[in-house]
């Protein structure tokens, strides 16, 4: 049985001009221990769709779906309540903006404890101590001066780590990464792609990275769903899709990656429904 | 293109910058954001800067751009020195433009993208309204936008779009030299690549020369003919294209390579079999 | 991704506000109102039943038509010198509308370009410029205008006048505050590189895009400025009698406020109602200008 199980799912924004459809139709079924990749350009609804399993699309979107089941147990079906014990504990999920996502109020080694206080039984000084623990785990350095330390105090690199950190208190069996590295230079990119790969590794969690670039897919994913306003275009095991793509979307955007064409000008990606009907 | 004996279009020599921070109650400090940097680029060529975040490529950006003067050292556009604090020609503001990296906050919301074209002409030519409103029509349709757009405001653009228009902005006067600061970096993919194209067609059609900063390696290696590669406000390495990606010499250049992402088949195949070895011994 | 494709149909950034705008009911409401007295101050001359400062002697303090004692000539009734208040009131709307609308164009003419030149300059001059704001801002407002009023002299031009330096600082704050967010956006280094000069960056590039909240604060200095021109009136510094200005009538109903409530209420409710109004539009076009309240 997969860890995470998505048939048919369909995400919608009432707008002026109708009805909006950010993700249609889209099967995903994510396994223990896997690393999947969510390929897309921007409106390709990538992010939407695992917004929409952590349940935090606003109220103006309507999610419908045939399944949506995490460990065998309907997510569509729980309670509020349920949901929120559910998210942070077994399914957690990191963003794009290191320094926004943290509360800037408080120290890193507070939110990490509140995570802990929320989702677990432990004693004050267990959760310090937990708190201690994974912050060294996540590879920052001095992690008794960072426990008090503010996000405003640390660099974008090390603020992703506190979120991992957070992301990762209560040892998640699904951890969904929204662009985890999107807004930090290369250098610092490699470490925490490397981190979220050892921890993925070690404690056998499911990861889940939306990403757009084609680069992190090929050095991390072992399987890739390509989607293109909204719809799955190609699913595929990451060798497969870099050997010998199938759709003719997934051709055009590696096509177009410069690195593919040293010199000369670049094949452009016409815009087309790609067998998108709406 | 160019004739042997002419000068560069741009050159800085032991350029330098520092930046005051602090002050009352604490100590004032002064920051070097840029450690003495020099360079050149000759007619029709792209010089590409690379580097992280803090490491000076933007403090270059203004300064090449002669929107800061710098605090020690010298910037010479076409072999003729620009002393900012004396005041700029309009001949030599002509001659060097930028394009910016968000294409969001580059255009005035205010402005018609007519106007937005016809700004620098107003500014530094003498030309009527109706040749300015010529010119930027031809403009716009060279860019690959419709005539019909110079009535919209920036925002019923999208990104691409936008950096269509900013281009358009910077071609306007005829610049010599076009700093690009991270012009792609904010771009979707596939409009990535039409921008990039865009860039080379223009760059080949008007003789342009770029300064082209960004921080993706593989979108320099397809645009550079030299790579200037700096951190913490110094030039770490700075050669040809063909030789710094065939052999970077500085560890950190070396580091920045290693840290790309790259596709290639045999690690994905490999890094695939480790793992699927790993499940197999667990 | 041809991106031709998608370009949306243009509406003028207009006819798109009036959208927004149209949407709150209490903002049409509100400027239904106000231009409906907009209207009435222009036709008073030949809307008002009576001349203004006719004062009849046989119809001292008539209460209005529709009491026992009241007079259909006299809709609003009269005052205690036999004048009719709804004439009064028609004509006064002329005198506190255009005190709203001096005050506020002084007020945001000369609070604009000394916010401009604060934000836009820095350093020193900015520095000086923002320590007088605040000193003038320390003030009571009425109080700053009470003592202004009476360096100057007694007057309803006078009053208006120090009614604009009271609202003035305001007007440079927000002016200031807005220039600094915007100087160093990219589009405003771009203009600065296609060469242009200090005051064009100032006023052709930057201002215009501070002009959202700029707008909202002058409606709602616009019925600030009624309020004080009747409190001036009230005090018997703004306009002096027998103008019909609001707060002069008021002050001048003062003693027969227990005998007759007439005389009190009516041009009461007539400041009540406009600066309701123009409240109502102030806050509708707050929702309008802000872009973080519209959708994408």
């Amino acid at each position: 049985m997969a860890l995470l199980e998505i048939r048919n799912l369909s995400v919608s924004f009432e707008t002026t001009a109708g009805r909006f459809f950010a993700v249609q139709g889209l099967d995903v079924s994510v396994d223990e221990g896997e690393v999947l990749a969510v390929v897309g350009e921007s409106g390709s609804g990538k992010s939407v769709a695992m917004l929409a399993v952590m349940g935090l699309l606003p109220d103006t979107a309507t999610v419908s779906a045939d399944a949506m089941r995490f460990e065998g147990r309907d997510l569509l079906g729980m309670t509020p309540r349920q949901r929120r014990a559910l998210s942070g504990r077994d399914m957690a999920m990191i963003f794009q903006e290191p320094v926004a996502s943290l509360n800037p109020c408080f120290t890193v080694g507070f939110q990490i404890v509140e995570t802990l206080k929320r989702h677990t039984k432990l004693s004050g000084s267990a959760r310090r101590a937990r708190a201690l623990e994974l912050l060294t785990a996540v590879g920052i350095p001095e992690p008794e001066r960072r426990y008090a330390s503010y996000p405003h105090q640390m660099s974008g690199g090390q603020c992703q780590r506190a979120m991992i950190a957070i992301a990762m208190a209560c040892s998640p069996k699904l951890l969904i990464a929204d662009e985890p590295t999107t807004a930090l230079d290369v250098t610092i990119q490699k470490q925490i792609l490397d981190l979220l790969l050892n921890l993925q590794t070690e404690s056998g969690m499911a990861l889940v990275l939306i990403t757009h670039d084609m680069g992190v897919v090929a050095e991390t994913a072992d399987r890739v769903i390509v989607q293109y306003q909204g719809r799955k275009m190609e699913e595929a095991d990451a060798l497969t899709l870099f050997e010998a793509p199938r759709h003719p979307y997934t051709r055009a955007l590696l096509s177009a990656l410069p690195e593919n064409a040293v010199g000369g000008r670049l094949p452009t990606v016409a815009v087309g429904d790609w067998g998108v009907r709406t | 293109m160019s004739a042997p004996m002419s000068p560069p279009v741009l050159e800085t020599r032991a350029v330098t910058r520092d930046y005051e921070t602090g002050g009352f109650p604490r100590p004032r400090k002064t920051i070097r954001a840029l450690k003495g940097v020099d360079l050149q680029v000759r007619r029709g060529r792209t010089l590409a800067v690379v580097g992280e975040s803090g490491c000076g490529k933007s403090t270059l950006a203004r300064i090449i751009t002669l929107i800061d003067a710098p605090s020690s050292g010298e910037v010479l556009i076409d072999g003729q020195p620009v002393d900012l604090r004396a005041g700029l020609s309009r001949e030599m503001r002509r001659k060097v433009r930028i394009v910016f990296q968000n294409p969001y906050g580059s255009l005035n919301p205010r402005q018609k993208i007519g106007d937005v074209l016809e700004e620098p002409l107003l500014l530094s030519t003498s030309l009527s309204a109706p040749e300015r409103r010529e010119k930027a029509l031809a403009m716009l349709a060279r860019v690959g936008l419709k005539p019909e757009h110079a009535n919209r405001y920036p925002h019923m653009f999208s990104g691409g779009q936008r950096q269509r228009v900013a281009i358009a902005r910077a071609l306007m006067v005829n610049p010599d030299l076009l700093v690009l600061d991270e012009p792609v970096s904010a771009l979707d993919l596939s409009v990535q690549a039409q921008i990039l194209n865009l860039l080379q067609d223009l760059q080949e059609e008007f003789g342009l020369t770029y300064v082209f900063i960004s921080h993706d390696l593989s979108v320099v290696r397809h645009v550079a003919d030299e790579v200037m590669v700096m951190r913490l406000g110094e030039v770490v390495e700075y050669r040809s294209r063909d030789e710094i990606f065939a052999a970077p010499e500085h560890p950190y250049t070396r580091t920045l390579f290693a840290a790309t992402p790259k596709i290639d088949l045999e690690r994905i195949r490999a890094r695939l079999a480790a793992k699927a070895s790993r499940a197999r011994g667990a | 991704m041809t991106e031709s494709a998608a370009s949306p149909p243009p509406v003028s950034p207009l006819l798109e506000n009036w959208r927004y705008f149209a949407r709150s009911r209490g903002a049409v409401l509100g400027l239904t109102i106000f231009l409906a007295m907009v209207l009435m101050a222009l036709l008073a001359p030949l809307i008002a039943p009576h001349e203004p400062n006719l004062q009849y002697r046989d119809a001292l303090l008539t209460p209005p038509a529709w009491t026992e004692k009241g007079r259909a000539t006299f809709l609003l009734g009269t005052d205690a010198v036999g004048r009719d208040i709804l004439s009064r009131i028609l004509h006064g709307a002329r005198y506190s509308l255009g005190i709203g609308l001096v005050v506020v164009s002084i007020a945001l003419t000369s609070g604009v370009v000394i916010g401009l030149a604060a934000g836009y300059v820095g350093g020193k001059l900015d520095a000086l410029i923002m320590r007088l704001m605040d000193i003038l801002l320390a003030f009571p407002s009425l109080l700053l205008a009470l003592v202004l009023v009476a360096i100057l002299g007694p007057g309803l031009f006078n009053a208006m006048l120090a009614i604009a330096v009271v609202l003035q600082p305001h007007f440079a704050r927000l002016t200031r505050a807005a220039v600094l967010a915007e100087k160093n956006r990219e589009y405003v280094v771009a203009a600065r590189v296609a060469g242009a000069g200090h005051l064009r960056l100032m006023f052709r590039t930057i201002l215009p895009n501070c002009l959202g909240p700029l707008i909202v604060q002058a409606t709602l200095s616009f019925s600030h400025a009624i309020l004080d021109a009747a409190a001036l009136g009230f005090l018997g510094m703004g306009a002096q009698p027998p103008t019909p200005e609001w707060g002069a009538m008021l002050a001048e109903a003062r003693e027969f406020i227990t005998s007759a409530w007439w005389v009190v209420t009516m041009p009461g409710l007539a400041i009540l109602i406009t600066v309701i109004s123009i409240n109502l539009i102030g806050d509708g076009l707050r929702d309008t200008l802000d872009p973080k309240l519209k959708r994408s």
